[in-house]
């Protein structure tokens, strides 16, 4: 478990880990902390410890290893005194009181930037090392509801290359078999009866027999029923999606595409020469793709 | 002497796996080094390490993949757009937007796509009937999004892009419906050009930008040739690139209801 380079102290080793893993620490991050404790443990015994490692400090509650601070500066017996610490904030196992972290942040060290870039050494080899510490403040545990997900290889892909599949197989059919339209060339002289737009044109060609042009052309569909729906998300507030709770916005949209849909009919089946009122089934249909 | 021995077809493989060259084609992690093996990884690398697929997350949520969810609207009017890309650029290359009085080189062009050149007629029947059913597509996408109240929050400025999406599918599917230059196209585009011919103040202008002249003519079919092929494909691409990426940054698919 301890790495072949430091010479842990086993005892502290043990103990912090089972304090860690008590307090339901995951089991890397309970590995890692009482690594860090056992080494200062170490340290200490061997003499070198308070003056470099900033951890032993007594009543330092703010430290990054709390639970290595009893035990470096009186290994082992100095685990009961846990009431000397600090940090014992609300956790109701003494020996994990010893463990909690205090809220404030420990204010950092650091000198400010001076901007100087660092001149290398001269001899140094040409490399550069990249080496950050990151204090355990500084980490952020982003803590969300991983819900029910599932992979989009294999799963959704697939679906979409069926999808894709049939589509283009419907629609390579339908290409073979139906010709799309290509009548006489243009004659700007000679005006087709009727003349049609496009079908997706033809529900404002509809309108345009109830309406004053500037109304229908212009100002009232595209304009309007663009704009409206752009708008739509910002003038809709109700934040339910559930069909059940948005009944006047499902009611509103059905309304525009239903009347959309109901003149987009009327003007490719049932309107015919001079854009004058037929039945398909008994005049036919004056209608081109 | 020494004796010439075929590699097995696995074998090969593998040494061409070997090769710099492939190593260098797919990124470390790729499916296609190693080989796929189904685990959590390979699902995920499947996903990562392939561009296209990389317009997907790794992981979604599972009710995004019911069929009357989505039904597949938004994917598939994407995969039309691809076929109309791919079907257009085939006809580019035997059509000309020439509509010289008498002699009218875009209308010769459709009749040889339809009767000379390989293929041309299937090709055309699927651009031209894709485009009806992109339209179509787009249109019901929409209607989707709405019933499932994808719009709302923070989905609101996706769904505006997606309105002028729409725009742009029709805008799309009306120049190209000039572009056969027969009676049909000519006499559709000039009455629903007229309809902008109705606008409040600045009719005339409005008619003369679209049409490039005061009446659908060689201009017009030029312009409207420009537009289809170019600038409105463009423009499509650069609002669709930003619908597919808010998709992601905007939390994903919707829902569930």
């Amino acid at each position: 478990m301890a790495r072949d380079d430091a010479s842990l102290d086993q005892e502290t080793f043990d103990r912090v880990l089972a304090e860690e893993v008590g307090k339901g620490a995951d089991r890397r991050v309970a590995e890692g902390r009482a690594r860090a404790a056992a080494l200062r443990a170490a340290r200490a015994k061997s003499g070198e410890g308070p003056a470099t490692t900033p951890a032993p400090a007594a009543g330092d509650g703010a430290a990054p290893q709390p639970a290595a601070a009893p035990a470096a500066a009186a290994p082992p017996a100095a685990a009961p005194a846990a009431g000397a610490a600090p940090a014992a904030a609300g956790v109701a196992a003494p020996a994990a009181a010893v463990a909690a972290p205090t809220l404030t942040a420990p204010e950092r060290q650091a000198p400010a930037p001076t901007g100087n870039v660092p001149e290398p050494k001269r001899g140094a080899p040409e490399k550069h090392r990249l080496l950050a510490l990151v204090p355990p403040e500084g980490i952020q545990r982003v803590e969300r509801e991983q819900g029910d997900r599932i992979n989009v290889w294999p799963h959704l892909l697939i679906e979409e290359f069926v999808a894709m599949m049939l589509v283009l197989g419907a629609l390579t059919i339908f290409s073979t078999f139906v010709n799309a339209p290509l009548r006489e060339l243009a004659n700007p002289n000679l005006t087709p009866n009727p003349s049609k737009a496009p079908w997706y044109f033809l529900g404002l060609q509809e309108l345009l027999r109830y309406f004053h042009p500037m109304v229908a052309g212009v100002l009232f569909a595209p304009t309007l029923v663009l704009l409206a729906l752009a708008v739509a998300p910002f003038v809709d507030r109700n934040p339910s999606t559930k069909p059940g709770d948005r009944k006047i916005a499902i009611t509103l949209f059905t309304m525009l595409m239903m009347f959309g849909a109901v003149l987009t009919i009327i003007g490719s089946f049932f309107r015919g020469t001079g854009y004058n009122w037929v039945w398909p089934w008994a005049q036919g249909v004056f209608f081109e793709l | 002497m020494a004796k010439l021995k075929l590699p097995a077809p696995g074998e090969a493989l593998d040494r061409v796996r070997d090769t710099e060259v492939w190593r260098s084609m797919f990124r470390p992690g790729s499916i296609f080094r190693r080989g796929y093996r189904d685990t959590s990884r390979d699902r995920a690398l499947a996903t990562m390490n392939n561009v296209l697929y990389h317009l997907h997350p790794v992981k979604m949520k599972r009710h995004g993949l019911k069929l009357t969810y989505t039904f597949c609207l938004g994917g598939l009017s994407f995969f039309l757009f691809i076929l109309l890309t791919i079907t257009g650029i085939y006809l580019m290359f035997f059509y000309r937007p020439a509509a010289e009085l008498g002699s009218a080189a875009a209308y010769t062009d459709m009749q040889n796509i339809r009767t000379s050149v390989f293929f041309g007629d299937l090709v055309r029947n699927l651009h031209r009937w894709g485009a009806h059913l992109m339209v179509f597509t787009v249109t019901l996408h929409m209607a989707r999004v709405f019933y499932t109240g994808s719009y709302k929050p923070p989905r609101e400025f996706n769904w505006v892009v997606g309105v002028l999406l729409l725009f742009l599918t029709l805008g799309l599917s009306f120049t190209g419906y000039l572009l056969p230059w027969d009676q049909l196209a000519v006499w559709a585009v000039t009455v629903g050009t007229s309809l902008a011919g109705y606008s409040p103040l600045i009719a005339k202008q409005a008619n003369f930008l679209l049409l490039g002249g005061v009446i659908v003519g060689p201009d017009t079919l030029l312009r409207w040739y420009v537009l289809h092929v170019l600038a409105l494909p463009f423009v499509l691409v650069i609002f669709l690139s930003v619908h597919f990426w808010r998709i992601r940054k905007d939390g994903g698919i919707s829902g569930p209801l």
